[in-house]
């Protein structure tokens, strides 16, 4: 590809792949924070993405939870929303007829209550043809049944990846819960399963009280702490992650800037996703791609690929 | 919807803890319908990351303003910029109020505090001159009185300390008004914007006595552009209720469409 403002001869390649998915550059965004697309498409070109991904989506709508629903932090985000959603019909309906005409691949996340359920989902969205990749939610700390629970058993983590396996060629991404003690064997039991690719990594559980109320800030009392205070630690999931795989990682936890992208590179991802970003400054996932390009011109190089990994642990 | 870095004209203390912003928007400003909102990222605060929602108050020529209380942190590192000062901003968002037919129901407006200021840009541009209800817990919580005075209305003053107009609450004096014209002949509108609590009353009134009223409602805010869903509220929805955004559907909603028994 050929970006805007560079010199003849200076081109830079920006595409990855994800499973069989060729991404045009590394940079998505993270379910959840991106609603359908849509509701962004009047402040920036979804078309410059690598991929859209959307919120997280079951069989039947989902209600969500009680508010307060979020929470301010320092340099952070709490959130409990509960994967409130219109489920596979309502969002086929609602949502698809706008997604299915972007030019970049869109990123279906999923979830269930039960292994069934996520494999039913996954059917219906191969089914449904056009779907660029499938996003597995086993990592959603903010629900009862569901989410996290499959995320942090190693054996319920295979089965959920291996019965999407089995229902789809679509590309599935296993997005990894962080609350685990150590992450290497459950991406090794995501590949093993199946999965195309590792999304690292989903919030943290977290929690606020009000002094002076005694009350906790959110109506859940505990939900997932994002932003950029995540970061350091999401940096150190996917560099473990990324030794103890060989397919690709989406790494993600508080980008805010090109650096930060390439931080996560650095550690071992392949692609990116801006999350809680998109909150306050909806220009960051394409101020993160013009970066990057930047970044690769002043350091000469010509393959975003080389990026991915190339941390320096060894002391010279 | 715009997503703009914008200069402040003026930011001036109005009364107590609130203060007049004004900001050049031209782009903005000639967008903008009564009861929309600006979402504003205050770049000086380093660790708190999210944007503010604030009612638009005033629109003139290729500004706009709003009118805020300090309440917090990011209030209070606003109140102290500076013309001059930049701010980036996301607007007009949300659904705003239906402006009154010059042939239709008179309209009755409920504020609370600064809820007035919200209430603003609706009188001016209402064909139809009505009575406002303002209440506040004292006099410097009665906000624009002079500037509603001006576009010809009616401005009842309630204050719970009783230091300014009417003692109690705002409901008082507006209920008497509405009974003051008989069921068969009433035809009037309430339109308001306050605390949840007097929302709730104001849509209890509406409910009793069959009046149509529209409530911009007031619920904790993110992401403001209807992808977060943090600001939802329950809305009536076939048999039952489902949570809709006060960001996107709202702020503005009938209260007839308002789930008041799951509401908080």
């Amino acid at each position: 590809m050929k970006p805007k403002g560079l010199k003849a001869g200076e081109t830079v390649n920006l595409s990855v792949k994800i499973g069989r998915l060729t991404l045009q550059n590394p940079v998505m965004v993270a379910s959840g924070t991106f609603g359908y697309g849509v509701e962004y498409s009047q402040l920036l070109d979804l078309n410059q993405l690598g991929a859209v991904v959307v919120k997280g989506i079951r069989l039947e709508p989902v209600r969500g939870n009680p508010t307060p629903r979020t929470v301010e932090v320092a340099s952070g985000l709490i959130n409990a929303i509960g994967l409130q959603g219109p489920g596979v019909d309502g969002f086929i309906k609602k949502y698809w007829p706008f997604l299915k005409g972007l030019k970049v691949p869109t990123i279906i996340n999923i979830w269930g209550t039960t292994v069934e359920e996520y494999a039913e989902v996954a059917r219906r969205f191969d089914a449904l043809g056009g779907v660029g990749a499938l996003e597995l939610n086993v990592s959603c700390p903010n629900i009862k049944e569901g989410g996290a629970q499959f995320g942090t058993d190693l054996k319920l983590l295979s089965q959920v990846v291996a019965a999407c396996r089995k229902v789809t060629e679509l590309p599935l991404i296993t997005k990894m819960s962080p609350n685990v003690v150590n992450i290497a064997p459950f991406a090794e039991a995501a590949e093993d399963a199946g999965s195309d690719a590792l999304a690292i990594t989903n919030s943290y559980p977290a929690m606020a009280i009000d002094i002076e109320t005694r009350k906790p800030k959110l109506a859940n009392i505990t939900g997932g702490l994002t932003g950029p205070c995540i970061k350091p630690i999401a940096i150190k999931l996917v560099w473990e992650a990324a030794k103890a795989v060989k397919i690709p990682i989406i790494g993600m936890g508080g980008i805010q800037n090109a650096a930060d992208a390439i931080e996560f590179m650095l550690a071992g991802a392949t692609a990116v996703a801006v999350g809680t970003a998109n909150f306050y400054a909806p220009q960051t996932p394409l101020q993160v791609i013009a970066g990057i390009r930047e970044f690769m011109q002043r350091r000469g190089i010509n393959d975003v690929r080389e990026i991915t990994g190339s941390v320096q642990t060894h002391q010279k | 919807m715009l997503e703009q870095t914008v200069q402040i004209v003026s930011n001036e203390r109005d009364t107590d803890s609130y203060f007049r912003l004004v900001v050049r928007a031209p782009q903005i400003a000639p967008l903008i319908q009564p009861g929309q909102f600006a979402h504003v990222r205050v770049l000086p605060m380093k660790d708190a990351l999210l944007r503010r929602p604030f009612s638009i108050f005033q629109v003139q020529n290729d500004t706009f303003s709003i009118l805020y209380k300090t309440v917090g942190k990011g209030t209070e590192v606003l109140s102290r910029m500076r013309s001059g000062d930049e701010l980036e901003v996301i607007a007009p968002l949300g659904h705003g109020f239906t402006i009154p037919k010059p042939d239709g129901e008179t309209p009755l407006f409920v504020a609370g505090g600064y809820g007035m200021a919200a209430m603003y840009l609706l009188a001016q541009r209402s064909p139809q001159k009505g009575i406002v209800f303002v209440g506040g817990r004292k006099r410097v919580d009665i906000l624009c009185e002079k500037e509603f005075q001006a576009l010809g209305w009616d401005v009842r003053v309630t204050t719970e300390d009783g230091s300014h107009g009417e003692k109690g609450l705002v409901t008082q004096p507006l209920l008497a008004e509405v009974r003051s014209q008989k069921p068969e002949v009433r035809s009037q509108k309430l339109f308001a914007c306050g605390p949840t609590g007097m929302l709730k009353a104001v849509g209890k009134i509406a409910d009793e006595l069959k009046i149509p009223a529209e409530l911009s409602m007031d619920e904790h805010m993110c992401c403001g552009v209807g992808v977060c869903l943090t600001c939802v509220i329950p809305v009536k929805a076939g048999d039952g209720w489902e949570y809709q955004r006060t960001c996107t559907e709202g702020p503005v909603f009938d209260s007839r469409q308002i789930a008041w028994e799951v509401a908080k």
